[in-house]
């Protein structure tokens, strides 16, 4: 497999990475990934990520799990076997929601789930690089994808200015334990200029 | 000082002793990553010996039926539906905790979050233990389930609570342990950066699944936990309300009343909060996490109990009147007779309810009581055995004696093998309890350096200075109007 260069520099404070990210997406470098501890709100729209389209998931899973319940329940109660039930309707929708409202959570729930890990790729046994094993406990991230045109000295000496440390070179095989580098512009809203 | 952090001074502070994000690792992963204490391993074992009690009596009950417990002609029920109540109601905090509290953006939530919801899932599987030993027949259980037969297909009754808490109970299982499960990756991912074992290391390698910590992936995993969050809170009210409808839905006195939703809600949310802080005020001491489960979070927990203590009083005064007011002999002679007379053969076990459940929570109405712990400790421990009994008082005082006298049962005790299955789940609960507190951060890592900036105590001290800023800006404000 083809191995791939990245820059990397480390930063200790969110409140330097910030303005961090902003200055490398001027200047035009590609930011491959931030690795951080925690969630850091608004560090993905200043990467420029667009937003995550989880929720639409889970509303389609969510109708999915009220349609198949009353879908289902109509059939078995009224078709397929009818069961006079204290001289009640066949159809006794009411008595039925608690049952289409489990089903709706459950579906949601589980599908959403399964879709997160899809698209993170996320499972047991998958095993994946991330650069620092310390960015899962007290630094952060930053990965800059080299192409032909970057200059290694430039990019360097330009994370150190923005207050980056412990910067240095690393070669990664690319695979899919990496992240998907085929669909990597499709995770940002516009194409970053690559340049230096 | 970034003002985008202010957080009031008037808030205590949520993570004590000066924290820096490493620190919070470290404190956290510690009591993962030492051997485990002796008070652990005298716990553990004697949770696994509680756990072989109960199996014995489970196996008792398989091989010779539920006459082996002493259910009788009215009683069908006794301490096995109890206790099915008493487990489902203790989980309801857990979720109240993680989901209802994330809705509300109420920081102190994370110090208490992960053990919450663990408790929630250890205490579903108990509860679920009940109804499905209860069957007798128990290798027929997969019955509940719809699924195509031989039998017509004959399908299961979509009709009957008794199905509908079928759904309930496993849906609510499932999407807790997904809710806490999503929760815990990055948290097992930053044991797994940090193990040198190479056990640990695939472990945690296989448990993590794979985190980074990506920027795109904690954007999808915000959002997961938001939704979660908002499918978790309908169904958690939805769970317990399911329950009562076991109840409500009958035309036995005592049961048939409308009120039952909201008050087993309460109640439920009532007796989790006491036995998180059973669990919390224990775990603290021995893993050493008092600066990240603090008195605060003690103390604010104990408000939620007299709270919800309080509402599940007015629940019982409510249905006091309304048995008087309905006029309707029957109900009058289950709430006045069966219960409220305490000479009456069951009468005891109300008062007993009453006790724990209204009376004693109220002295948390003072601050010295909430955060004293050891009076925390001793209610959470009295509010427990309260709500068990309320759950008796309903089950057993409202059908042994009902409309016939003919039909009215003999005194109701329990066999030692009814008590062993419930001394049974006490030690699954606990024995899943003290694997996880040995194997799995009892405390969101991730969660805790999230709002380390905003409510640690360190970080807090330098915002004094904006207050004090303000203050005398807003008073210089002030007479500059009056001038």
């Amino acid at each position: 497999m083809a191995v791939k260069k990245f820059i990397t520099g480390s930063f200790y404070d969110e409140e330097v990475l910030f303005p961090a990210v902003k200055k490398i997406r001027r200047a035009g470098y590609k930011i491959h990934d931030v690795f951080t501890p925690f969630p850091i709100h608004g560090l993905d729209k200043a990467m420029g990520l667009r937003d995550t389209s989880l929720h639409t998931a889970g509303f389609i899973y969510g109708i999915t799990g009220t349609a198949t319940a009353v879908g289902f329940i109509t059939w078995a109660l009224t078709i397929d076997w009818q069961i006079n039930f204290g001289g009640k309707p066949f159809f006794s929708l009411p008595a039925w929601i608690p049952i289409i409202f489990e089903l709706t959570v459950l579906f949601a729930a589980v599908g959403m789930v399964l879709t997160f890990c899809y698209l993170c790729q996320l499972a047991p046994f998958v095993k994946k690089d991330h650069f620092n094993l310390r960015s899962t406990d007290d630094t952060f991230l930053m990965a800059l994808e080299c192409t032909d045109k970057t200059i290694e000295a430039d990019a360097i000496s330009f994370l150190e200015s923005i207050g980056a440390v412990e910067v240095g070179v690393q070669y990664k095989e690319t695979g899919w334990w990496l992240g998907r580098y085929d669909n990597d512009k499709k995770r940002f809203e516009k194409n970053v200029e690559t340049a230096h | 000082m970034s003002l985008l952090r202010y957080e009031s001074q008037v808030r205590p502070a949520l993570v004590e002793g000066g924290k820096d994000y490493h620190q919070v690792t470290e404190d956290i992963c510690r009591p993962v990553e030492a051997k485990p204490s002796k008070l652990w391993w005298i716990g553990f074992l004697i949770s696994v010996a509680l756990l072989i009690f109960g199996i014995i009596s489970v196996t008792v009950e398989v091989i010779y039926g539920t006459g082996q417990w002493n259910l009788n002609k009215t009683i069908g029920w006794g301490w096995d539906i109890t206790n099915f109540v008493w487990w489902v109601g203790i989980g309801h905090a857990g979720t109240l905790i993680s989901a209802i509290l994330l809705l509300f953006r109420q920081g102190w939530r994370t110090g208490v979050n992960r053990a919450a919801e663990a408790m929630t899932i250890f205490a579903v599987m108990c509860a679920g233990q009940f109804p499905i030993w209860h069957m007798g027949r128990v290798w027929n259980a997969f019955f509940v389930l719809p699924y195509p037969n031989t039998r017509g297909p004959l399908w299961v009754n979509f009709n009957s609570p008794l199905l509908w808490d079928v759904f309930a109970i496993s849906t609510y299982f499932t999407v807790s342990l997904l809710f806490w499960y999503s929760g815990l990756l990055p948290d097992l991912a930053t044991l797994r950066d940090r193990a040198k074992k190479k056990w640990r290391k695939m472990f945690y390698g296989v448990a993590a699944f794979g985190w980074t910590g990506s920027t795109k992936h904690w954007q999808r995993h915000e959002a997961l936990s938001l939704v979660l969050a908002g499918l978790s809170t309908p169904l958690v009210l939805s769970v317990h309300t399911i329950v009562s409808f076991d109840f409500a839905t009958s035309v036995v006195p005592g049961w048939h009343t409308t009120i039952f939703p909201p008050y087993f809600v309460a109640g439920a949310v009532f007796s989790g909060f006491a036995m998180v802080q059973t669990l919390l005020v224990i775990t603290r001491k021995v893993l050493g996490l008092q600066e990240y489960i603090t008195i605060e979070h003690i103390n604010v927990m104990n408000k939620v109990i007299v709270l919800t203590g309080s509402i599940v009083g007015i629940a019982y005064l409510t249905e006091l009147f309304m048995a008087w007011y309905s006029a309707v002999p029957y109900e009058n002679f289950a709430f006045f007779e069966n219960r409220l007379n305490l000479n009456s053969p069951y009468g005891w076990s109300y008062w007993i309810m009453m006790g724990c459940n209204v009376l004693s929570p109220q002295i948390f109405w003072f601050k010295k009581m909430r955060t004293n712990l050891t009076v925390t400790f001793f209610m959470s421990i009295l509010v427990n055995i309260g709500m068990w009994f309320e759950r008796f008082v309903i089950i057993v005082t409202s059908v042994y004696r009902d409309y016939l006298p003919s039909a009215w049962s003999t005194y109701y005790t329990p066999t030692i093998w009814e008590i062993g299955f419930y001394l049974g789940t006490f030690g699954l609960f606990f024995t899943c309890y003290f694997l996880f507190s040995k194997f799995f951060p009892v405390i969101a890592i991730a969660e805790i350096k999230h709002i380390l900036k905003r409510s640690g105590e360190n970080y807090k001290e330098n915002m004094g200075v904006i207050d004090k800023e303000s203050v005398d800006q807003f008073a210089a404000e002030q007479l500059h109007d009056h001038h």
